[in-house]
């Protein structure tokens, strides 16, 4: 399965990123073969429409869940319309890679 | 001739420069006066035109034609807005996005896109007392998108059809700003001497500076705060054009809705005097000061 987190730089040993939209980084995680890639966000500094552009960017990278701490009305249409699963961390002090052994073990809220 | 009245920071007295220039230079000259300040128009306070047509402003959402459609995404690489996105199979439009331009349907190469109108607010004109032709945009309550309004609004007065044409901004230094002020052949620069006013004047320079257009600023409520506004035009090479001071016979009067050129009629002259600055400076030829 290949998920996509909202992160500050593009280190997975770094913090996680609270907002989905404006988020500074993303981070492609394979959960089969445990791969990582980064990806600075091209949305982070447009005028508007930024949740669109990151929930399209999910989508052509074939991202079947995203996990960040808030999802944005445009970013969460976007997203359900792809099938893309949203999953929410409380605390955006964890590092990626914690957020990614939550997501393994089912303890992230799913939006519904 | 097109002035506009802007200011960047909200409330230093753009309404009440643009409204007394237009009282002033309405016995000399014919005038037209837009407000486009579409989330808050206000200049129909102090102007009190009779309004003798409202239209609707609409703007032109796109609608995707899934029997043409080929989900190539062309539309979604010409949105400067994100207002589109592909999605598995379909184009998904985000309407509270879309600024109405028209590029998706343009660029569509199957030509998949109808443009569907929505109304978003009203234009509404009218004459002044003082026969000065009147133009408001007013932005429907929950409605996100002024610009098709302000051009919608521009596009109902003809630019030879009057002397003088005079465009109260909304403040900020955003795309309702530049949808005003860019067609402009002056823009006066309505700020106030404070930390706000002249923090907010410096993006309005930086405006006009790409845009080119010539500008002048009014600084007003002068007492206030202290923060001078000389060392910073100095740099930019844009002069003070007229002072106002802080006083409490203005403010009153701004309130009971009465113009400044009312309330102290020495202002008259000055406000004639700036537009004979404004058109003498944009006589001169390019490179000249």
């Amino acid at each position: 399965m290949i998920i996509l987190i909202s992160s500050n730089d593009g280190n997975i040993e770094n913090r996680v990123n609270p907002r989905f939209g404006r988020s500074p980084w993303f981070i492609r995680y394979d959960t089969e073969d445990e791969t990582w890639q980064a990806f600075e966000n091209q949305a982070v500094s447009q005028r508007g429409g930024a949740g669109v552009a990151a929930a399209q960017f999910a989508v052509d990278q074939k991202v079947q869940a995203v996990i960040s701490g808030h999802f944005g009305p445009n970013a969460s249409q976007g997203l359900s319309a792809g099938g893309i699963e949203m999953f929410t961390f409380d605390s955006d002090q964890a590092t990626v890679q914690e957020v990614i052994a939550s997501f393994k073990s089912n303890d992230l809220t799913k939006v519904s | 001739m097109k002035i506009a009245v802007a200011s960047g920071k909200g409330g230093t007295g753009k309404t009440m420069v643009a409204t007394s220039l237009a009282a002033s230079l309405a016995p000399r000259l014919s005038v037209q006066f837009l407000d486009c300040d579409v989330e808050a128009p206000n200049a129909h306070l102090f102007l009190k035109p009779v309004i003798n047509q409202v239209t609707p402003a609409v703007i032109q959402l796109p609608e995707i034609d899934k029997a043409r459609c080929t989900v190539c995404g062309r539309c979604i690489q010409v949105c400067a807005y994100n207002a589109l996105a592909k999605i598995g199979e379909n184009i998904l439009v985000f309407p509270q996005l879309c600024h109405g331009c028209g590029s998706c349907t343009r660029q569509c190469p199957e030509k998949a896109i109808i443009e569907v109108p929505k109304q978003i607010g009203t234009i509404s004109l009218g004459k002044t007392a003082g026969d000065i032709s009147y133009g408001m945009g007013e932005l429907s309550i929950s409605e996100p998108m002024p610009t098709p309004i302000i051009n919608q609004l521009k596009a109902s007065f003809s630019d030879d059809g009057a002397d003088l044409t005079i465009l109260d901004s909304p403040p900020g230094a955003s795309c309702s700003v530049v949808a005003t002020v860019h067609d402009a052949d002056f823009v006066l620069l309505v700020t106030e001497p404070t930390p706000f006013g002249l923090h907010d004047l410096k993006q309005m320079l930086g405006v006009v500076a790409q845009t080119g257009t010539p500008a002048g600023v009014i600084v007003n409520r002068e007492g206030i705060g202290g923060t001078p506004v000389e060392n910073l035009l100095f740099e930019h090479d844009i002069p003070i054009l007229l002072t106002i001071p802080f006083r409490i016979e203005i403010a009153e009067g701004l309130a009971a809705g009465e113009l400044l050129t009312d309330i102290l009629p020495e202002y008259k002259t000055r406000f004639i005097d700036i537009f004979n600055v404004i058109q003498n400076k944009l006589k001169q030829p390019e490179g000249t000061k």
